[in-house]
């Protein structure tokens, strides 16, 4: 193909050539000429207009984690992509294949503070995996290729690529078979074989072993692996925030989540583990609490496709810098025999005994339903994962995605996670409030056959709902936000209370009326202030072929228990009869 | 706190001095110095890094997650040659003429410029030695000063080779066992 095209026609046919069917994003001056060019493949690109370009960027998050595809969004120059700058951040924090392309201003007055001039490479520099400013037309068919190219492989990132108008005005013969010329960078998918075999010897001689799961899992598709390990080393199996769905939490090898609001059991286990098996975990210090107490007696095998990763915040034994799934195979054809593991196997069973004793004296769910009736609370937020839990379970084919705050980790800790990978959608890293709404439009985008199920709190809410009037423009109709409303910035209200003598500074919030908001959207509003009307509610909001809101008025001051205190060791938990 | 030399090899493309030296602002690290130039390899720079910190490890090791560094090594105990140039423009008057040209002839050094009151001179050396110098001629009057910034290649057979390294693809930054 010699044809001449404009730089925004061939930045079309780029991401056409890349498998990119859909963007999320908003117009403007800079970015116009792309626009202009979009409409003639409008039939090949989908464009989903948003309401912020933080909504966009969210969007293609919520889009690249319930596919695993890459993720686009698009700005304008200055305020536009500046708006972007938050997914972007939260992209790098968790993983997430994206791509934002941005407007920049013209080539001549780049640099002269210009009209919504901003510096968004500069910007963006450190929270983007790469990123390019592009002056010349002849070179966007090859940025481009490079640039998805480098975001979803390796361990997947954000990549910026931010294009001069004139670039795009311009016209150029693409040329669409550079080479792509990258000496650094050259992910390693396979792991060493000696060190595999390092790890199975280790494993195999281990009295308390434990497998922790993380996102990485999930990333590289390797849940079935990770199944056919854990079953035949029998080794009981924890999963992050970001490993839910990387392994069921019905199996019978399951724990649950560590960490700062992890299980008890999780927690001690880990505290009490000799060989500690991390894949696709990058041990958060959410996970690990105080990094120089975390799992004192273990030796740690850590695989990660991140060599940088290793080593970073826990000591490491075996590393193993390699892609997840690969990873697993390559143990799993590495196996000794049955007879080999026959200590393992008696020994990890009786540790699977001992856990679950611990298990069963923290009976962390319970005490939920405990406090709730000593103290006659008429909507205590348990009842409402409690139900949404049941309901999930029989209907199936669902994707949860959760904001951030208590709400976010009572789902983790309430709900049942056995729908497998990418059914649970939360911003872990950067923790980021607002995501939640966006993200599901994103997912639901990306699967139009599924429910979407938005679990967020009255305050990040309030951050981004106008993308709710972006899921009614664009017609979808398979998302359900559950507002679980308790009139505070409830995390943030949690710590006051146990940490600062309830202290509510800037923690009180109030909002409209939810329902009301979303019947103004043109959705369905419900709002429940009993717990005996929860379970009509989720019916309904399922049986309404449209999108629906539910607001939760929840009990106000309820806490997410266990907790560890900030940097202290997770061998330490507050719980729920200790604490409150 | 420690200085540490570190050696990277990076595409010669815009923005990777700004990437490279960002990561090392981001742990609030200060860069003692900082060299670039073209390599052996046309297309590929190396760069030496003075840094201040006392740990480096992670710095070096998260380089390598910026997609245009092809290869970094920390340096610092590794048998090196380590070189270093500084221009001064010195007060000399007349009457110490032949004092300043004497002590350049001891330390190697080489007069480029002689005016009326000053003289410009330019010396290459181990940083020791260019500190040693500086300190001497100080009490001339330095007028003006400007040094390169540290250069350093390991010795012997061992190199810190880009051709090597593409050839050998991704083995490199895999962690060894300890
Ligand atoms: C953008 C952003 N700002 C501030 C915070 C700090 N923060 C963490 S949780 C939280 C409270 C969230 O309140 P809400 O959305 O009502 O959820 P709740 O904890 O009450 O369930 C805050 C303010 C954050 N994570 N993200
Ligand atoms: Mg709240």
């Amino acid at each position: 193909m010699s044809q001449q095209l404009t730089g925004a026609q061939i930045m079309c046919e780029a991401l056409i050539r890349e498998g990119v069917d859909v963007m999320f994003g908003i117009p403007g001056g800079a970015i116009m000429p792309f626009y202009f060019a979009m409409w003639e493949y409008r039939d090949r690109l989908r464009h989903v207009l948003c309401r912020h370009e933080q909504g966009a960027g969210h969007a293609a998050e919520g889009y690249a984690r319930a596919t695993g595809r890459l993720g686009v969004c698009i700005g304008t120059s200055g305020p536009g992509v500046t708006n972007l700058v938050t997914p972007i951040a939260d992209a790098m924090m968790d993983s997430t294949p994206l791509l934002a392309i941005c407007g920049q201003v013209g080539s001549h007055v780049l640099g002269k503070d210009a009209f919504q001039e901003t510096d968004i490479t500069g910007i963006t520099m450190p929270i983007t995996k790469h990123n390019y400013l592009v002056k010349d037309p002849n070179d966007l068919a090859y940025v481009f290729k490079e640039a998805i190219y480098i975001a979803t492989t390796g361990r997947p990132g954000p990549v910026l690529i931010d294009i001069t108008k004139d670039a795009m005005q311009k016209s150029a013969i693409p040329n669409w078979d550079v080479k792509l010329n990258l000496p650094g960078y050259k992910p390693t998918y396979q792991p060493n074989r000696k060190q595999i075999r390092e790890a199975i010897k280790l494993l195999a001689s281990a009295k308390k072993p434990l497998i922790i799961a993380g996102n990485g899992v999930i990333m590289a598709g390797a849940h079935e692996e990770l199944r056919h390990f854990a079953e035949r080393l029998r080794l009981p199996v924890i999963t992050t925030l970001h490993g839910i769905g990387a392994f069921p939490e019905e199996h019978p090898l399951s724990l649950g989540m560590p960490g700062m609001h992890g299980w008890v059991h999780c927690n001690r286990a880990i505290q009490e583990c000799d060989v500690l098996f991390n894949i696709g975990g990058r041990f958060d210090d959410r996970v690990t609490g105080k990094a120089s107490t975390f799992a004192p007696n273990a030796k740690v095998i850590h695989a990660d496709i991140d060599p940088s990763e290793i080593g970073k915040n826990v000591k490491v034994t075996v590393p193993i810098v390699g892609d997840a799934r690969l990873t697993l195979q390559a143990l799993l054809e590495e196996l000794p025999s049955r007879e080999e593991l026959a200590d393992l196997h008696a020994n990890a069973s009786d540790w699977m005994e001992y856990i679950r004793d611990l298990q069963d004296r923290h009976q962390g769910k319970q005490q939920y339903i405990n406090r709730a009736s000593t103290l006659n609370m008429s909507l205590p937020p348990h009842d409402v994962y409690a139900s949404l839990n049941q309901t999930l379970a029989e209907r199936g084919n669902y994707i949860v995605v959760t904001d951030v705050g208590q709400h976010q980790m009572w789902a983790a800790q309430l709900l049942d996670w056995n729908a497998g990978p990418r059914t649970h959608i939360t911003s872990g890293g950067a923790a980021t409030m607002g995501f939640s709404v966006p993200a599901a439009l994103g997912a639901a985008v990306a699967h139009p056959d599924k429910t979407i199920w938005v679990v967020c709190g009255d305050g990040g809410f309030q951050m981004t709902n106008q993308e709710m009037a972006t899921i009614v423009q664009e017609g979808i109709k398979n998302i359900k936000i559950a507002v679980i409303n308790n009139g505070y910035l409830g995390m943030v209200r949690q710590w006051q209370e146990l940490f600062e003598n309830k202290r509510y500074s800037g923690t009180p919030l109030s909002g409209p009326d939810f329902a009301k908001l979303a019947e103004a959207y043109h959705w369905k509003g419900i709002t429940v202030e009993h717990a005996s009307e929860v379970q009509a509610a989720i019916d309904e909001a399922h049986a309404t072929d449209g999108p629906v809101l539910i607001d939760f008025r929840v009990e106000r001051e309820v806490n997410v228990f266990p907790m560890v205190p900030q940097n202290s060791s997770i061998g330490d938990m507050i719980t729920e009869e200790s604490g409150a | 706190m420690k200085q540490h030399t570190i050696v990277a090899l990076v595409q010669d493309r815009p923005g990777v001095l700004s990437r490279v030296a960002g990561l090392v602002r981001r742990r609030g690290y200060n860069i003692a110095s900082l060299a670039v130039g073209h390599s052996e390899q046309p297309g590929i720079s190396r760069m030496t890094i003075v840094v201040e910190s006392d740990y480096v490890e992670q710095v070096v090791k998260q380089l390598y997650r910026l997609i245009e560094v092809i290869k970094v090594s920390d340096v610092t105990d590794d048998p090196t040659v380590e070189r270093e140039m500084v221009v001064l423009k010195l007060h000399v008057p007349p009457s110490a003429r032949h004092e300043i040209v004497s002590m350049c002839g001891v330390f190697e050094a080489k007069i480029v410029d002689v005016g009326t009151s000053t003289m410009i001179v330019e010396m290459t050396g181990a940083p020791a030695k260019v500190e040693n110098f500086i300190e001497v001629v100080r009490p001339h009057g330095i007028k003006e000063m400007m040094r390169t910034g540290r250069i350093a290649m390991v010795r012997g057979a061992r190199g810190h080779n880009a051709e090597q390294y593409v050839e050998t693809g991704n083995g490199m930054s895999v962690p060894t066992l300890n």
